[in-house]
Parts: structure tokens; sequence; C-alpha cells
């Protein structure tokens, strides 16, 4: 599992971690049943604190995307995986709404954007993206 | 571990009111604030600000002149033993004793503490690659700040108190310092108080952060809450305005002509209907980062150019 964090980005570092993992679970990069990284292992690695990332662990187990069992460990829920419709469109929403304020700021009208978009489709390989 | 439970977790250390003068120099003027056990609490300020000042006082090297300063609910002018043997310090200077050796250093330091674990010591100086036979005076700038931390963290200290503790550090050394940091929290209950003008750190590893500008704090909070209040918003106006808008809950704008940029306190709702009030049409919307907080607040004055630095 690899999270790549830009503190300086205005973002808290818990929500990176919190979108990330989303993303990962989204992505099904992360299974029902995996472990995720222990608090501390993680901070470590990650080099913040170890507070930071027991926030965002908390946030996604009040999600229900993750469940912690008994104090041990804590581990993707059975449950809930794939994330929820709603929430993979939550995320790919904040992408959106990045990409239309940039195209009002170059003044490029919707049907122009949209336009473009479709022919990104068609020049991009079948297989997915990452 | 987790910051909801923190108003019944008790103050580690509490300055109140506190009053510091230098001469005609107002080092600390009225300054108050408190860490709770188990927070990291970032300091930043440039350099001037009176950070070391403040730790000083802290340490009871100081006494205030107004205000009281409370550590772990005693005073440290008047208690020092007790608050000292708790506290694991890394001045800014590491002023370590320049003749002796490494071996030394560890042998006469533990003479200080009840509590030196001399194994986590050993364990120390063989994580930091620091030779025993060395002279400290012979170190090198990274060698002494790990040799000082060494000292500071092997008493096991409930408190570790960093003054600026990676200032003219490499990387590889300033991420070894604060590998000891997440460490020092990582162990149940342990509390850490350190200064920086890096904000990059400050954000990595602060539960709590509070800005410091000639003596006073200007801003103080949890890091995710004074993050998420501040936004970077651009305005943009249908007629060139002729001087900076005024816009509610801006702390800096800059800009001219049809559109300004402004750093902001509050909620976007809020922020985006005082713009419409204005007359302008909000045209780029993004979280301020600490960096463009910590300015904002503080102004050009008091970040002084060129000793404020954002490293990557």
């Amino acid at each position: 599992m690899q999270l790549h964090l830009s503190p300086g980005d205005g973002l808290p570092i818990y929500r990176q971690i919190v979108n990330q993992l989303k993303y990962l679970l989204a992505a099904g990069r992360l299974g029902p049943g995996e472990e995720l990284p222990p608090i501390r292992v993680l901070a470590e690695q990650l080099l913040i604190n170890p507070n930071t990332v027991a926030r965002a662990y908390l946030e996604l187990e009040r999600a229900g995307l993750v469940t912690k069992r008994h104090g041990s460990g804590t581990y993707v829920s059975d449950v809930s995986s794939p994330l929820k419709r709603v929430e993979r469109l939550r995320l790919l929403a904040e992408r959106a709404d990045a990409l239309l304020a940039e195209a009002k700021h170059l003044q490029i009208e919707l049907p122009e954007l949209l336009e473009l978009i479709r022919e990104r489709v068609k020049t991009m390989q079948p297989q997915e993206d990452k | 571990m987790i910051p909801s439970t923190q108003e019944a977790t008790p103050s580690v250390i509490a300055v109140t009111n506190v009053m510091r003068r230098f001469r005609t120099k107002l080092a600390l003027d009225d300054l108050s604030l408190e860490v709770t056990a188990g927070q990291v609490f970032g300091l930043v300020g440039a350099n001037g600000a009176g950070k070391t000042t403040l730790i000083k006082h802290i340490l009871g090297l100081y006494a205030p002149m107004h205000g009281t300063v409370r550590v772990f609910g005693r005073d440290p002018v008047t208690d020092p033993a007790a608050v000292l043997s708790r506290i694991g310090f890394l001045s800014e200077d590491r002023d370590l004793p320049l003749w002796m050796r490494v071996e030394e250093l560890i042998r006469y330091s533990a003479a200080f503490y009840l509590k030196w674990d001399a194994r986590y010591a050993e364990s120390l100086r063989d994580q930091f690659q620091l030779d025993p036979r060395a002279y400290i005076k012979h170190l090198s700038r990274g060698e002494l700040a790990k040799a000082g931390l060494l000292v500071a963290l092997a008493h096991r200290p409930e408190l570790l108190i960093l003054d600026e503790p990676s200032s003219g550090l490499d990387p590889l050394v300033r991420r070894e310092m604060l590998e000891a940091i997440v460490r020092t929290v990582a162990d149940e209950g342990r509390t850490v108080f350190f200064s920086s003008h890096l904000l990059d750190e400050i954000e990595r590893v602060s539960d709590r952060v509070a800005m410091m500008a000639q003596g006073r704090i200007v801003l103080q909070g949890e890091l995710t809450e004074v993050l998420e209040a501040h936004h970077r918003l651009t305005l943009r106006f249908t007629q060139p305005l002729p001087t900076a808008p005024r816009l509610a809950g801006a702390l800096n704008v800059y800009g001219g002509g049809l559109e300004w940029t402004a750093v902001c306190n509050g909620t976007l709702n809020e922020l985006t209907a005082a713009a419409r009030g204005l007359g302008a049409q909000v045209v780029a919307q993004e979280s301020a980062t600490l960096e463009e907080i910590f300015l904002a607040r503080v102004g050009r004055a008091g970040a002084q150019a060129g000793s404020l630095e954002t490293v990557p």
C-alpha cells in the first residue's frame, strides 16, 4: 500500500490519507478482510503524527469502510466494499470540479469540454487507467 | 491517541499571560498557551519571534515578569528538579560539553536522570551511528544534533521539548529527527513541544499549532481546524478596482485591476456570499496552505523575509 502525502498542499494530512485509502478501496487495490498497516507503522513510514493516522482510520471506520478487531488491527470491511457508487461518484466529483473550474478559467464552454473528454477517451488505450 | 478525548486529558504545559521584557524589547507579550498530554504541539515563528525565550520559560531558565508557567502542574522556577527530570530537551545550539567523547557524554548524562535507560541509549547511539570514541568537538552538525537528541530521549521523558530540532540539518538527519518525534508520540502518553520555522515538518507532526510573532501568539488551534478554516479565493470583478476590495474574513489581499486574491478565514459559504456581496465572482478557490496562513497572519514584518522557509 503506497500513499503519497503532500504537506503544504492546504488539505489536512488526515484528509489526504482518507481520500487515498478510499481511492484504493474503490479501485479494488485494497480488498475485503485485508489488514491496514498498524497506526504506528504507517506513521513512521509516512513520517507523520500517529494521531493523524488514527484519525484517518477512525473516519474510515465511521464510514463503515474498515473495522477494528479487538483493538488489534484495522481491516477492510467485508460488507462495504466495493465502495458505494455514491462514494465513488463523490470522489470523481472532486476531480470534475477542478476540471470545470479550470475550463471556466480558460473560457472553454461546457459543450467544448465534453467534446474534449470524448476525444480523449478515443485516444486512450482500451485498458484501465490507474 | 485520538484527539476526541482531549477535554479530559491533563495539561502538561500551561503558560498563562506571561510577559517578559529584555531592556526595551518586549520578548513575550501577554502570552498564553496550553499543551495537553499526548499532544504534539508545534510552535511556528520566524527567527526572533520569541520561541526560544518561551521555551526557556517553560524550562524554568527564565522567570516570567508577569503571569505564570506551570509544567506538570508545578512551577519550573521554584521546583526545577521535579520538572526537569521529566523533560527531555534539545536546544537549538545543542550546547554539549565539547571536550567529552560520545561515550563519556552518555555516562555523564546518565548520572543526571534516575530513569536513564542505558540499553535504550545504546540502541539510539547505534541507530544514529555515533562513534563512542569520537570527541563531541569533532562531530558534524548532524551528529551533534543526534547526540543531543540521544541525551534528550534516553531517559524516556514524559515531555520532549525541541527547539528548532532540524535547523541547519541535511534532509537525512532531519528525517531522523522527525522519526524520533513520531516514535516518541507513538509511545503512549508522551508529549512533544517543538518549535520550528519549517512549516512542512510542523504540518507533518503537529496536533496543535501556535503561530508566534513579536512575542505574541497570533493564531493557535488544532492543525486540522486551522487548515480547514482558511481558504484562498480569487475574485473577479466586472470593473477594475483601484484599491484592494474589503472582503469580510480576508487576512491579506493581493492582485490588481479585475482580479484579486485573498487568503481568508471563514467557511466557504460565508466567503462566497461576501464576495457576491461585493459584486465579484469567485473564479478560483483552494485550501490555504499553512505557509499562506502564517504569512497572512503574521505579515511581512513578522515573517522577516528570508527567515521563513518551507522545505520539500
